[in-house]
């Protein structure tokens, strides 16, 4: 991010050059306010995560109680979570479907990606443009439809139902159509006249030069995935074949929910997501933002 | 780039290079989205089917429950985006000053909620939100109130609770769409509005402002189309229901429950889907005119 430092740099110059001036006072009790700011909302943000690892240690009655100390229950609560939740398998279900959706997302939608941007025609560019205008249409007005679909294919409760609705994603192919503008075509040029067919240019020359667009992609399909919960909620049905996601609504709605449980399961669903983020901090900013630049 | 012609054989390939996913978007999401178009005018429950010309439309208007939760998704929408937009854009110019200390720390925090999915974060609001929990208990140790509120019971503090929760969680995600835009706008701008005494709020409201517009107006659009999908928090929250009597329900939990949950009538849900695509459009579309209106006017 050398934009980064070089905004960096030009800002403490110029900084400089405004303490010098005689407000010095009234900036001061401004700065201290920005930072009262940021510490309150830095403070509110972080402490649910608190609060969800903490609460993870105490039994149900203390969590509701707002006791907002580590207590002594997180084996109680673990045992309790992985007597009523089969783990493994829901685990696996997740992850399965996690990877497996964000791995032909990835092929399905970067091949589109590239496709539009290198072979640009008049009716290509007309589809595309049609694409980008179904980007606003909500989920909600295809899901019913969907379902019977899938119903009539019996279909449902199965993975392929949960993940091939997902895998040709508007926005992804967007993404990598943003990011192939500035894979360099001389290389595509110089492969062509060492006599690479198309799909290998596109195979060892396009996806090692864009892998740092590969990741960025990943991280926001692999969390849109872990993290799904309409579709999954409507076609996965028996409880050995749902998600975390499904299995920790479905405990949060009992009513008496055992907190201290649910928690231990919320953390525990957390974590992969939280280890992606704290590994590829810059790379997951960068996906969340996708194609905006 | 690539200017000259595509030949025969180049068309072919950039055809096959599309071909999977625009075979996929079509079956999944384009013929999906017809046949709920054609759904929308028939009448009948479960696969019982028949035209129904404008009956569905007609039963919109008098049915209490969908003007129940167009209510509320307005509701959401006028109160909670704003907020966030504002709050989100604050944090951003706070935090692009680069003399600030402790900013990638902020940055980081601010941003953390964003990692949690709708159901995680909204299980662990509830269970912060619970009567004698602690964010009444916190209230009431600073005497912001006097007795614990009921989060869930009220009908006016469970639209508080959620309208809390949601911008908890993407107030973060605004903010990086600001510090990255903030981070292109020329500096030297800056500087000579200074150097000609233009003070902070002026350089805020006429430089800042004007400059971050494209970004302001696409995350307002992108958490308007949120905002109006609302589904998985809502549902997590009242156990499916909406409740406490429907205060709560949205125009997503509704064509939910009318689908899955009460005698399946596909038709009639999917007419209530498509008012969400048309209040979409027009609500994209008016922000459009007024950051075009504003640009003029300025």
């Amino acid at each position: 991010m050398t934009s980064t430092t070089m905004a960096e740099n030009t800002g403490s110059a110029a900084t400089k050059v405004g303490v010098a001036t005689s407000a010095a006072p009234f900036r001061l009790i401004r700065r201290g306010l920005v930072y009262l700011l940021l510490s309150i909302a830095a403070f509110i943000s972080v402490f649910p995560f608190y609060w969800m690892i903490v609460g993870a240690t105490n039994l149900s009655a203390d969590v509701i109680r707002g006791k907002a100390t580590l207590g002594g229950a997180l084996f109680t609560n673990a045992a309790t979570f992985f007597a009523q939740v089969d783990a493994p398998r829901i685990f696996f279900n997740s992850a399965f479907i996690a990877v497996v959706a964000t791995a032909l997302t990835l092929v399905i939608s970067s091949l589109a990606g590239y496709g539009f941007e290198m072979f640009r025609s008049r009716v290509r560019e007309r589809i595309f443009g049609l694409l980008l205008l179904l980007l606003s249409i909500p989920f909600a007005a295809m899901m019913v439809p969907l379902f019977v679909m899938f119903s009539q294919a019996k279909l449902v409760n199965t993975y392929v139902a949960v993940i091939l609705p997902t895998v040709a994603s508007i926005f992804i192919i967007f993404y990598f159509r943003q990011a192939t503008k500035a894979f360099p075509t001389e290389l595509r040029d110089a492969a062509k006249i060492d006599g690479l067919k198309e799909w290998q240019i596109f195979v060892f020359v396009y996806l090692p030069v864009m892998r740092s667009t590969y990741a960025a992609a990943t991280i926001i399909v692999f969390m849109a995935n872990w993290n799904n919960y309409l579709w999954p909620l409507i076609v996965l049905q028996t409880a050995e074949n749902k998600t975390i996601t499904l299995i920790l609504s479905a405990l949060t709605s009992a009513y008496t929910p055992d907190y201290g449980m649910i928690l231990f399961g919320t953390v525990l669903a957390t974590l992969p997501t939280l280890i992606i983020f704290f590994l590829l901090q810059r790379r997951f900013v960068e996906g969340m933002l996708g194609a905006v630049k | 780039m690539a200017q000259a012609r595509l030949d025969r054989r180049e068309q072919v390939t950039g055809w096959t290079f599309v071909a999977p996913a625009l075979i996929l978007l079509g079956l999944f999401m384009i013929y999906p989205i017809v046949w709920s178009l054609w759904m929308s005018f028939q009448v009948g429950k479960g696969m019982n089917l028949s035209f129904g010309g404008f009956a569905n439309i007609m039963r919109l208007t008098k049915d209490p429950v969908f003007l129940r939760a167009l209510g509320n998704t307005f509701t959401f929408f006028i109160v909670q985006v704003p907020i966030m937009i504002v709050l989100a854009l604050l944090f951003a110019v706070a935090l692009n000053d680069s003399t600030l200390k402790f900013r990638g720390l902020f940055r980081t925090a601010i941003f953390l909620p964003c990692v949690t999915s709708l159901i995680a974060y909204s299980t662990v609001f509830k269970s912060m939100f619970a009567t004698d929990g602690i964010i009444n208990e916190a209230l009431m140790a600073v005497h912001l109130i006097g007795a614990p509120i009921g989060w869930f019971s009220d009908p006016f503090w469970a639209k508080v609770a959620i309208i809390l929760a949601i911008t908890w969680r993407w107030t973060g995600y605004n903010m990086i769409f600001y510090l990255a835009a903030l981070q292109n706008i020329d500096r030297s701008i800056y500087e000579a509005a200074r150097i000609d005494g233009v003070p902070a709020w002026a350089r805020f409201r006429y430089l800042t402002i004007p400059m971050l517009k494209p970004v302001i107006l696409f995350t307002t659009v992108i958490s308007t189309i949120g905002t109006l999908q609302l589904f998985d928090e809502v549902y997590n929250f009242t156990a499916g229901n909406g409740g406490p009597s429907d205060s709560t329900i949205t125009l997503s939990l509704y064509i939910y429950n009318l689908t899955f949950k009460f005698m399946p009538s596909f038709g009639y849900s999917a007419t209530v889907s498509w008012v969400i695509v048309v209040v979409v459009g027009i609500l994209s579309f008016m922000q459009f005119l007024i950051a075009r209106d504003r640009r003029r006017s300025s």
